[in-house]
This record gives structure tokens, sequence and C-alpha cells, in this order.
């Protein structure tokens, strides 16, 4: 077999079906191979960004590892940025990138760039393959790496004559990698500490991110929070991972966290942090971070813990593994939380949260942009997977949507990449057909990835666009608002394109809304009417309007900026 | 502020090194010196690191360290008694009286001199990093043409041992 052939059946034994990709020099021997089968559906995206972004938004839309094939050179360079994208939010995903053939690397020939040199910052591990009889093995290893303990991507580069070369192909059943152990059943010691600790609490706050999406934890969660009867936030990566519409769940924390989940964060005794961080966005000032709590920790990452805030209960470990394990222990035992001490403190939580901080303004003639991510809500029942690009429209779609289910939200949080949004839907429309797929954007952010607009026609991915179009680079305008005296340098887009137009000349259908009274109607014809087509939205929104709770940068989580 | 050597080691392959090198210069932690040779297994490569920093930076390190899929084993040995080495080679102004001064403080620090000159000895020394800097303050007034330092390498005393 050729080393290409090997390239796709290896992929075909590793389960991949969809592999997203653009074709270049490097990378012929491999699109030749993919051309002449068929159980691997090959889909073509308009930029090797899109392509990463793509297969991000499949692997976190369904658990199973992204794939991309992108060639040499600027195709490795463009992938990049999708690449760092995962990385950030520890998304499993497989990027083979096409090398110069073996001979010419370091010769500065056409098309070569150092591309393990390159990815290295943004990956988990990566890999260059200097012999075919090192490929099928190489790849094996690149979806193990990429799966297990704490999930990333890995990069394989593949020069060229080694997809040319011939081997007889064995894909090999599992794979011993010697300095690669991951931790995934937690120290049971550990754990009994951590309930004992749980168990002196008055004031206990469950915070989780998006570990427990990752692991699939979402169902012992559920139980854990019920079990103690304490309230519980979840981090913009970790959303969906404990339902929403529960009483128990306090919405998001952090800089743009509700007032009830900072608050609760800043007054707690007793933190339970399970697969999340302590990332800077969720604990604003260190020096102010939970002053009065005990930490005890869940990650699978042993670098994770302890790395932000020092905590007294580590515990390492998968934490799914580990919640069955303490979900176990609390049923066993006929211990509970205090519960004098417990209803005293959801009475204070209950007073936080009448300050009802997502309120706004109703009796407007502009569209509130809180208001068609609360009308997208009630259209798709909740049960929309929502891609989201990056700024304020990404922050309202945190605070808006509500997500009952996990891998329903799938945005950015990381690394913050504007342009992820469209290329990330597609993934999931392509993962979930029958599934309503929106994607949350603003006017900035989908200019950074439209011409994926070409690939959802291609393929008929029904995505819909929810642009919120306020003129603005939302996110720098508020802050030049709030913190450089109104000077709105470079943060108007002008000269914006009638995104209609743009739309339908790609063959979507456009819909223009600037009426609030349109808004609810508009996202139904898409919905419904036009269920098989993809559909531009353009929202016309408030200019000015604010991302509300805010904590600005260097503040502690009890010092919020309210409407 | 501790200075810390961390050994480990690493499997024996074309990129390992600047993953070590890399991870140093991206998350802003100070490298002192690093050698890096591979072990009488072939496939592994021994790196030993002397870094500084406060505890809780050391600690994540060794983390970030033991992430990195071609660590295989690490240690720091300064958390134990360690034998610690180091090679300096270095280039001295010997003519007159500094002549005999140089060979004097050579003798004083088991060191060598491995190459002459009318008016330069080129000497050796091996020995723990202080050492070496001791060495070179010694000099004093005798003028340095040239230093050449390994960097340090390291062994846990006693039984403890460092492989897979």
């Amino acid at each position: 077999m050729t080393g290409a052939e090997i390239v796709v059946q290896s992929l075909i034994e590793e389960g991949v079906e969809h592999l997203f990709g653009y074709p270049g020099g490097a990378v012929l021997p491999i699109y030749d191979a993919i051309h002449q089968q068929d159980e691997l559906q090959h889909i073509l995206v308009r930029h090797e960004q899109a392509a990463t972004h793509a297969a991000d938004g499949y692997a976190r839309s369904t658990g199973k590892p992204g794939v991309v094939l992108v060639t040499s050179g600027p195709g490795a360079t463009n992938a990049v940025t999708g690449i760092a994208t995962a990385y950030m939010d520890s998304i499993p995903m497989v990027v083979l990138t096409g090398q110069v053939p073996l001979p010419l690397i370091g010769n500065d020939a056409f098309q070569e760039v150092d591309s393990v040199g390159i990815t290295r910052p943004v990956v988990k591990h990566n890999f260059l393959v200097e012999d075919v009889k090192d490929l099928a093995s190489t790849i094996k290893k690149a979806f193990h790496v990429a799966t297990t303990g704490r999930p990333g991507p890995v990069v394989v580069d593949i020069p060229k004559d080694i997809t040319v070369n011939k081997i007889d192909f064995s894909y090999p059943r599992d794979i011993k990698i010697r300095s690669y152990h991951p931790t995934t059943k937690g120290h049971s010691g550990q754990i009994k500490k951590a309930y004992e600790l749980i168990l002196e609490a008055k004031k206990p706050m469950i915070y989780t991110g998006g570990g427990v999406i990752l692991s699939n934890a979402s169902e012992e969660l559920v139980r854990f929070t019920e079990l103690l009867g304490a309230p519980i936030t979840n981090t913009l990566m970790g959303l969906g991972a404990y339902p929403a519409s529960d009483k128990q769940f306090l919405g998001m924390l952090g800089m743009h966290g509700t007032y009830e989940a900072n608050m609760g964060m800043h007054h707690c005794d007793v933190l339970i942090a399970i697969g999340a961080r302590f990332d800077d966005r969720v604990t604003g000032n260190l020096e102010k971070f939970c002053p009065d709590a005990r930490i005890v920790h869940v990650d699978i990452d042993p670098a994770s813990i302890s790395k932000n805030v020092k905590v007294d209960v580590p515990i390492v470990g998968d934490v799914n593994e580990v919640l069955i394990e303490l979900n176990k222990l609390i049923e066993g035992s006929d211990q509970r939380l205090e519960s004098g001490a417990l209803g005293s403190w959801w009475q204070q939580i209950e007073e936080w949260r009448a300050q009802d901080c997502l309120k706004f303004n109703r009796d407007t003639d502009t569209i509130k942009p809180q208001f068609v991510i609360e009308q997208l809500h009630q259209v798709t029942e909740g049960n929309a997977f929502v891609a989201s690009d990056v700024g304020q429209h990404q922050m309202f779609a945190a605070q808006y949507y509500g997500f009952n289910k996990p891998r329903r939200w799938i945005n950015s949080g990381g690394l913050g990449t504007m342009g992820f949004g469209l290329p990330a839907a597609m993934g999931v429309q392509l993962a979930h057909p029958g599934e309503q797929v929106a994607c949350i954007t603003g006017e900035g952010s989908i200019q950074m990835c439209i011409q994926e607009l070409s690939t959802c026609l291609q393929y008929g991915l029904p995505v819909k666009i929810i642009t919120l179009n306020n003129g603005f680079l939302g996110m720098v305008r508020q802050w030049q608002e709030f913190f450089y005296d109104r000077r709105y340098a470079s943060s108007y887009m002008e000269s914006l394109p009638d995104f209609v137009a743009l739309a339908e000349s790609y063959g979507h259908v456009g819909i223009r809304v600037d009426k609030p009274e349109d808004v609810r109607q508009a996202l139904i014809d898409a919905f419904e009417k036009y269920k098989d087509r993809t559909v531009f939205l353009d929202f016309i929104i408030d200019k000015e309007e604010n991302v509300y709770p805010m904590i600005p940068a260097g503040a502690g989580l009890n010092e919020m900026i309210l409407v | 502020m501790n200075k810390h050597i961390i050994s480990l080691l690493m499997e024996n392959e074309s990129g390992a090194l600047s993953r070590v090198a890399g991870l140093f210069s991206a998350r802003a932690y100070n490298i002192e010196s690093l050698s890096v040779a591979p072990t009488d297994d072939e496939t592994l490569s021994r790196m030993t690191i002397v870094t500084n920093g406060t505890d809780d930076i050391v600690e994540q390190i060794q983390k970030q360290l033991n992430k990195l899929v071609d660590v295989v084993k690490l240690v720091d040995l300064t958390e134990s008694d360690h034998i610690e080495r180091e090679l300096m080679l270095a280039k001295v102004e010997a003519v007159g009286d500094a002549r005999d001064e140089v060979k004097r403080l050579v003798d004083i620090f088991n060191g060598r001199v491995v190459d002459v000159t009318d008016t330069t000895y080129t000497v050796e020394i091996t020995d723990s990093r202080d050492k070496l800097n001791s060495f070179l303050t010694s000099l004093s007034s005798i003028k340095i043409h040239e230093v050449v330092r390994s960097g340090a390498i390291g062994i846990s005393s006693g039984e403890k041992i460092l492989a897979l």
C-alpha cells in the first residue's frame, strides 16, 4: 500500500467519517487516495482555518476527534489559528499536514515551513513522519494522545515522498507510549478528604468548567449537586453541563457572569472546582478571589491544579470517574451538609438573585441583542446547537440562551477566536444532520470566515446565521467606552456589505430585521419555512448596548458593574 | 527564589530538546543552564536543567515538563542529596607573577592547566557551579580572556536512581 493509502485506511480504522481539508501540492497523493474510496467523506472548506474550526465544532458536539487535512506551507500556517483554538479549549483533534519531500526539508523549498516547529506551542503533541513504516503507528499514536487524558490537538506532518512510498499495511490494535500515562482514577484518600471538607461547609459553592463536558460527566454532576443541595455555577466553557433551568443553577460566573454566581463565589467557604482551570476571566483579581474559601479541585491535568489558585484538596483524575466515586461515597454516608446553615446560605443567594442582573429594557424601538437570544431560545425550545463567534454576541448567547444539555454550546472560550462560529456550526451540522444549528455572530466576526457560506452551499448545511449587527466591534467599543473615554479607535465597522444580498449571491436565504416585533417571526421562518436552507439573519440591533454585569480587569468578583 | 536542578529522561528524538526549550520561553520560566546528551540506552536522552523560582513556579515547571509527551521521567535533584558537576574551560592571562598565581589557584581548585602559551594558560576545572564561580572570583585581578562552561549535570547520591 502507498503511504497515501495508509493514511486513508488508518483514518477509516479510527472510525473517521468526515475529514475537513483543502488540497495542495504536498497532499495530492493523499487526495488521490481519498478520491478512490467512499468510506471517508472529505469536506472541502474555503480556507484552512475553517477546516480546523469545522473539525473542532464536530468534535465539541460529538465527543469524537475532529480530523483535518491541509497542505504544506500556507496550508499549515492557515490552520494554526484553529489548532490553537482547539488547544486552549482542550478539544481532541488530529491535523494531518502535508510536508515537502524529506530530502528537501530545510532547503526553503516551495511551500515549505517547519510545521512541527510552528505548531509546537499550540498542540498537545506533534510528529514528523520520517519513514513510511512508522506512518500507521504514528497516526494511531496521534489519535490516542489527542483523545485521552486532557484532550487536545495533535499534528502529524507527512512529507510527500512518504505518501508515495509503499509498505505492507497493518493498523496497530493498541499503542503504548512509555512516557504517556494520564491519570484517570482519582485517589480514593483524596476523594474522602474532599467529602470531609465539603461536610464542614456552611456556604458551599460548586464551580464547574469544560472538563465536565469533555469527560461526559453531566449526569454525575447533576446527581452530585442534587445530593449536596448546594448552588452551582458554570464557566463559559462549562455551560450545558448542568441544566440552566434548574433552580440550583446560578448562571455563568466570571467577567460577565451573574451577580448571584459571582457573589456566591466571593462569599463561599468551601469551593468545589470541577474540570475548571481558574482562568483569569473567571477569577478576576487573584488577590481578591474567594477570600474565605477552602478549595477542592478535581482536574485530569495535574498542571492545572494550584497553577493560579492554591487549593486545599487536589484530586487528579477524570471528572466522571471521580464524581462517580464521590457520589457513591455520599450515597453510602448518612452525613449531609448542615441544613440550617445551607438554608441561610440559600436565603442570601436568593437575595442576590432578586437583583435580576440580566434584566434589560424591553420597551425600545431598536432591537436589543438580549431579546434576539431570548427569542432564539424560545423558538428552538432551548434545544438548538449554538455555535458562537467572539465578542458581545458570545456573552449575550452565554447569558441568555440557557443551555440545558452538554455539547450544545460551541464557542472559543480560551483563545477567543473571531471567525470560529460559522465553520464550527458547519462541523456541528454535519455531525447532526437533522438538528437545529445556529451560529450566533456579529458583523465583525462573521466577516472573518464568511467565505464558508460557499461550503454551506456545497454540502447543503442548513445553518442559521444570527448576526447581531450593531455596526461596531461591540466588545472593543464597550471597553473603549468604559476605559478609554469613548475614543472609539477602529471599532466602527464602516463599509459593511449588504449581508442579505451577499447571502443570496451565495445561493442562501438572507433576511434583514430591524424592528423588535419582527424578530420572532424571522426566527420562526428561518427554522421552519427555510428549514433546509442556510439562512443569514441580519439583525440590526441597538448600536451601543453593553454586556452587563461586568467585572473590570483587576477587580474582585464582588466588584461588578451592574446595569 | 531557590536554585533547582531538574534532571529528566526523555525520548531521544528530533525536536525533543526544542519542546523543553520552547516550554521555558513560552511560560517565561528562568533557565540558567541546560545540558543534554544520550544515555547508555540510546533511545533516551538525559537532560539537566538548572532553573530558579519560587516553590510554586518550580512545582509548575515540573508539572509542565511532565506533561510533555516526550518526557519519560523527571526528578528534582535539589530535593535530596545529590552530586553536581560542571566542566569549565577558561583561558586566562598568564604573564609575570600571574603565571604562578594562576597555577596555584588551579591546584587549590583541583583543576588542570591543559594548554599553555607564553602569555596564557587554558585551565580545566570540574566541580559544582558554586565552586567554579568561586574560582573565577578568586582570579580577581587576573585577566580572563574566555570562559566556556558545560552547564551542570547531576545525579542523586546513594542508591536512588533515575531510570526506566
